[in-house]
């Protein structure tokens, strides 16, 4: 029945190696497999995640942007309120994408469809798993947000060349939400505790300077919000899409890096705890 | 498929030498070793020393209510639980530090399934097969043949949930042998099926044993043991209560044949103290009464000749039940 075997593969007496336990290096299978399921059943669910950032664009970019006029960003130049908002936007796509996939999805494959203990009776590790479903998270975001950013530029929101850098970082952006998204996702037991995803989300969606400057809000409350990520991530492809760039980004990438890194560690850990107790 | 006697069944493979352990390694290398193995959650010892080996090409059984340790057992095994104490050698690998080379040459058959259901038939198996590593070529190959040893090859393009529970199962072992491991665990295969799909399901289990494919099984249905194993334990509460082969059990731990009379349920008792000196040992139960004897018509006819009427009785061969039971009791385990 067989034309390789596995019998010739392994060595009896191989060393061991630890960090080969958590990873197999083969993310890509897990992601091949959520690539397939999409295919097959959700794909339309998929479609309507891509419209929802845009839709605000239209209602608030350029309905209720032709009230506003222009708004004066921090470094005091004067950007059409659209063009304000729409990088805003553009970094809420990748997080909404990333987020959908790495919370509900997980959720429900994690409680439900017992998918992670059927790949983890296989040769794959925790850490496979973990990266599988977070870089598919990650390019559910990024498609969003590429499509959002076509539609910026034909309606002329991009207003610099570095836009083009734009991409780049909303995959990071992408990457933290879903990375994030998955560990909070794994020590989650019941549908009322992932409503308090939500329950964090919009408000973040809503006050992260994303439709107006930080600087409305007293002091204090600034700190917050620039505690939260959103707001890294929208300062980060705003100065990008406006032009206002600096070195003080980094450090917005910097932010993303350590959630990233955050994420996939507890990810990681946790579903190894869950699976290969 | 004919229920097979025990008898026609292929001798077990260390028949010979389970007496003398020293020759175990000359004739195989077991492939899996389990010594004084524990698994401890908190306080409950859910494994508490359990030792077995498994040679090549054997079918060994794990046998026990349930809660008594089989599906965590299968778990170490399978190299997805560590072990709280113990030693335990898979294929010569030590499953705490080599689980992923462990677990690449396992087919696990868990015991509700876990099929993806967000893929199709075919899918399942294309898909499972990636999680080893294996090139998409061998896997498209296997896959079909795959899917005619399971019977599915008109489902290929099926939806998951659209399959019977037979079919469910016949899948999962069919994804469990993807890779070409060298040993399949399956905890409780037939469990939950109706007879016809058992039957279906335990001729392509003997087809792979055949094929010389180490089985490594747990169950309570003692029907499904003696088709299956070579070799067996009795597992209760953590601990092994017997070990051997089907018939070396009922031999030990029973008699040839069992003798089942009906007095009414009020009577049974009190007939019970007038059956002493009859057969090897007598159990009686609220609605029958069991006489344990090398010879069941015989002793019928010394009851009868005792003057004594069942409403109804049957001989019947001695199974594995009866040890089973004889060794776990009959109470309600819960």
């Amino acid at each position: 029945m067989s034309d390789v075997t596995q019998r010739d593969r392994i060595p009896p007496g191989a060393r061991p190696r630890p960090v080969r336990s958590l990873y197999a290096g083969n993310a890509r299978a897990v992601m091949l497999r959520g690539w397939q399921a999409t295919r097959s059943t959700n794909w339309l669910v998929m479609l309507s995640g891509f419209f929802e950032p845009i839709f605000y664009l239209l209602a608030m970019g350029i309905g209720l942007g032709t009230l506003v006029g222009t708004v004066t960003t921090e470094s005091g130049r004067e950007v059409p309120y659209a063009a304000f908002i729409a990088p805003a936007l553009l970094a809420v796509a990748a997080m909404n994408g990333a987020i959908y996939d790495s919370t509900w999805n997980v959720f429900f494959k994690m409680q439900f469809a017992k998918l992670y203990e059927g790949l983890l009776s296989t040769s794959l590790g925790p850490l496979d798993v973990a990266l599988g479903e977070i870089l598919l998270a990650l390019l559910r975001g990024a498609l969003y947000a590429v499509g959002f950013q076509l539609v910026m530029q034909v309606l002329g929101l991009n207003l610099s060349w570095w836009a083009l850098l734009a991409l780049p970082a909303v995959l990071l952006i992408a990457f933290g939400f879903a990375s994030i998204g998955m560990a909070v996702t794994s020590y989650m037991k019941t549908f009322q505790q992932m409503d308090w995803i939500n329950f964090v989300l919009l408000p973040m969606f809503l006050f992260s300077a994303t439709f107006y400057p930080i600087t409305v809000y007293p002091e204090w409350l600034q700190h917050v919000i620039q505690a939260l990520p959103l707001w890294h991530g929208v300062e980060l492809v705003r100065g990008l899409t406006t032009g206002d760039v600096d070195w003080a980004m980094l450090w917005h990438v910097l932010y993303y890096v350590v959630m990233i890194g955050v994420g996939l560690v507890f990810t990681t850990r946790r579903l190894r705890a869950l699976f290969l107790d | 498929m004919p229920p097979r006697s025990p008898r026609s069944r292929r001798a077990p493979v260390d028949a010979g030498c389970r007496c003398a352990g020293l020759s175990w390694s000359l004739v195989s290398e077991p492939v899996i070793v389990a010594r004084d193995l524990v698994k401890r959650y908190g306080d409950f010892a859910a494994v508490d020393g359990i030792s077995f080996e498994v040679a090549p090409g054997e079918s060994f059984g794990l046998l026990g209510p349930n809660g008594a340790g089989k599906s965590t057992t299968m778990r170490m095994v399978g190299a997805v639980s560590t072990r709280t104490a113990g030693d335990l050698s898979i294929l010569g690998l030590d499953p705490d530090t080599h689980g992923p080379e462990i677990r690449s040459q396992l087919g696990v058959v868990p015991q509700s399934d876990n099929l993806d259901t967000e893929l199709r038939v075919r899918e399942n198996l294309l898909v499972y097969g990636r999680y080893f590593g294996l090139p998409g070529r061998v896997i498209a190959k296997r896959a079909d043949e795959l899917l005619a040893f399971a019977q599915l090859q008109e489902k290929g393009k099926a939806k998951v949930d659209s399959l019977s529970g037979g079919m469910k199962r016949r899948l999962t072992i069919a994804r469990a042998l993807i890779n070409d491991p060298r040993v399949l665990l399956l905890d409780e295969p037939t469990t939950g099926l109706d007879p016809q799909a058992r039957h279906i399901l335990w001729d392509r289990l003997f087809r792979l044993k055949e094929q010389g494919t180490t089985l490594l099984l747990t169950t309570h249905y003692m029907d499904e043991a003696e088709q299956l194993c070579d070799r067996l334990v009795v597992v209760d509460k953590g601990a092994i209560m017997a070990e051997g082969t089907p018939a070396d059990l009922i031999r030990r731990y029973s008699s040839r044949e069992v003798l089942e009379v009906r007095f009414g349920s009020d009577r049974n008792s009190e007939v019970a103290e007038r059956l002493s000196g009859i057969g090897d040992r007598t159990e009686v139960l609220p609605d029958r009464i069991l006489i344990y004897s090398e010879n069941g018509e015989a002793e019928l006819v010394r009851i009868t000749e005792a003057g004594l009427h069942p409403l109804t009785s049957l001989v019947r061969r001695s199974s594995l039940e009866d040890v089973f039971l004889r060794l776990t009791g009959r109470t309600l385990i819960e």
